[in-house]
């Protein structure tokens, strides 16, 4: 595809029809909850759109990421994205290696300086100088920085780049950061998830095209759109959780009946995403529909957020022992204070003396 | 931040606080057992366990000779020990909570149940308060601590009945919120009149056992 073809010359080509592409920007509006005439202005904008450049720079990642994007509902509208952006540079993607996948990720920067969107997923690693990921002989973090510079904005794609993930979990061996931790001064999204909802990505790309900005954010620098809502407020077993029925193992007579899994650790009401409403796999379900409760991938450190299937109402670390311990050395001190009170009353007791009939008299 | 802060009221919070409870309620109480009683030379003219059982379970009936003041804190009393009782032994998270740390759990009580129970202990809560600072004895007799374990006590309660019904806040922070209310409860429990979650029996068998040596029929 030419550098000047649009979206839509390239989607006739290929044999999408128009109302199949209003449709699909139809849902996209509907997914960021855009008001009903801003599908019209998603399609005027994306078929006219000129491709921007995007560089993809993968860190300390699974490459899942990609795996949930390019698997996603392939060979559907979603796979659009790669018609409408002109990914410049993605090591697991591009056919070129060596230096001259080094080339053209140079070549890009160059030619689109302060207006190409760069992608990220995976973590930094910042201990040792950065020594435990490195690409062509360079750190991650020395290229993240470079790449930063000329970057309109940045995309953190993945719970690794977007809150560190898990290389970042405890004991984080390589120190690894998010992109907000390094980058300061550029407009970072963050579409965290392990993997990420691929509609999600498509939608805040579609959002930048539509509107040349990037959509509203939360706290965590999350498209509001999608993560405004917990997987709880959404999720079609809420009912068995406000009637208090729960499932109690995987197999048992309330997993068979649907009940709610807050008891077999679910994190649903303290994740958000839009699992629940998007779902996954061309909308054939979501985790809690397959019979397992969410494990908060959305979240920051939900590796370090004790076992996925210890219920958010039980701790998160062992209380026990240390209620035990902390007995003894109660009942311990208990003991210990009375011996001395007791050692002191005797003391004062053999220590008395006897009042005589002599001292009454006075001498 | 959120999730950051939950986890810490989930995990190293609730450690602290557990340990403070544990440490200082078996200090106290195992202290307070041992300080026992000085020998008396009289002759007995009672039974002194009879003494002490029967107080023990007398004292928890409202008193025909009470005046309308105290039956009305007994009355209210007794709403909000129940509802409390009823709310963290047999909601069904708490019980996941009990079977985490203890081993084991049982079954819970439907949620209907439930918030009943809440609210009911709620609102004698709020009743028992306003009663405090309206009655001229009550309130005389009321010192600092009377105010701040009345916080310690309803905090929980409240933030309990929000997060089940998501009522203000998101469910993240009513979570944070609630188990850190009653980490606060945990730390005080042993340090103030709330220790009576531990020593009412016991005192009530040490006056009764007194009363009993005697022959007092009390």
């Amino acid at each position: 595809m030419s550098e000047h073809e649009t979206l839509e010359q390239r989607l006739s080509e290929q044999g999408v029809s128009r109302r199949a592409f209003l449709k699909f920007c139809a849902a996209l509006a509907t997914m960021m909850a855009l008001p009903p005439s801003s599908a019209s202005a998603i399609a005027a904008a994306l078929s006219q759109a000129k491709r921007p450049s995007v560089i993809w720079l993968s860190f300390q990642e699974c490459t899942g990421c990609t795996e949930s994007l390019t698997r996603s509902h392939s060979p559907t509208l979603e796979s659009l994205i790669f018609d409408m952006i002109s990914l410049d540079y993605h090591h697991t993607l591009q056919a070129a290696s060596g230096h001259a996948a080094e080339q053209a990720r140079d070549d890009a920067m160059k030619a689109f300086y302060g207006k190409y969107l760069l992608l990220v997923d995976g973590s930094i690693p910042l201990k040792d100088g950065g020594v435990y990921s490195t690409i062509a002989g360079r750190t991650n973090l020395d290229m993240l920085e470079e790449a930063a510079k000329g970057a309109a904005a940045i995309v953190a794609v993945g719970s690794c780049a977007a809150f560190g993930g898990l290389p970042n979990a405890q004991p984080n061996p390589t120190g690894a950061v998010a992109v907000s931790d390094i980058i300061k001064d550029k407009p970072i999204v963050n579409i965290s998830g392990c993997p990420p909802i691929p509609a999600v990505i498509t939608g805040v790309l579609a959002h930048y095209l539509t509107f040349g900005e990037l959509p509203a954010l939360d706290e965590l620098g999350r498209p509001k759109a999608f993560y405004g809502e917990t997987i709880h407020d959404r999720c079609y077993r809420r009912p068995f959780y406000d009637q208090g029925k729960f499932a109690k193992t995987f197999d048992d007579e309330g997993a068979r009946n649907g009940w709610c899994l807050y008891e077999l650790g679910c994190k649903g009401p303290t994740t958000h995403n839009a699992c629940a409403t998007t779902k996954w796999n061309g909308g054939a379900g979501f985790p809690i529909e397959a019979g397992h409760g969410c494990i908060g991938c959305s979240e920051p450190k939900f590796w370090d957020a004790g076992s996925f299937y210890t219920p958010l109402s039980a701790p998160a670390a062992d209380v026990a022992s240390i209620s035990q311990a902390a007995a003894v050395a109660g009942a311990g001190a208990a003991l210990a204070l009375s011996a001395t009170d007791r050692a002191k009353r005797q003391q004062v007791q053999q220590s008395r003396e006897k009042l005589t009939l002599e001292d009454l008299k006075g001498n | 931040m959120d999730q950051e802060l939950l986890l810490w009221v989930r995990g190293a919070g609730l450690q602290i606080a557990t340990a403070v409870f544990v440490l200082g309620m078996s200090y106290r109480m195992l202290h307070l057992l041992m300080l026992g009683r000085k020998k008396s030379l009289a002759a007995a003219r009672g039974s002194e366990w009879a003494g002490g059982l029967r107080t023990m379970w007398r004292r928890s009936f409202v008193l025909p000779e009470l005046s309308p003041r105290g039956r009305f804190t007994v009355v209210s009393g007794y709403l909000f020990h129940i509802g409390f009782f009823v709310t963290f032994f047999f909601l069904s998270q708490h019980i996941a909570l009990l079977r985490a740390v203890l081993g084991f759990g049982w079954p819970a009580l439907p949620r209907g149940v439930i918030d009943i129970a809440a609210v009911l202990s709620l609102a004698a809560m709020i009743a028992l308060l306003a009663h405090r600072l309206v009655d001229p004895v009550k309130r005389l007799l009321s010192d600092f601590q009377d105010y701040l374990t009345w916080t310690l006590s309803f905090l929980p309660l409240l933030t309990g009945f929000m997060l089940l019904r998501e009522i203000g806040f998101e469910y993240v922070t009513l979570l944070t919120l609630h188990i850190a209310s009653v980490e606060l409860l945990l730390v005080a429990a042993p340090f103030t009149k709330l220790a009576h979650m531990f020593s009412t029996f016991i005192a009530r068998w040490y006056s009764g056992a007194a009363n009993g040596f005697k022959g007092i029929d009390a």
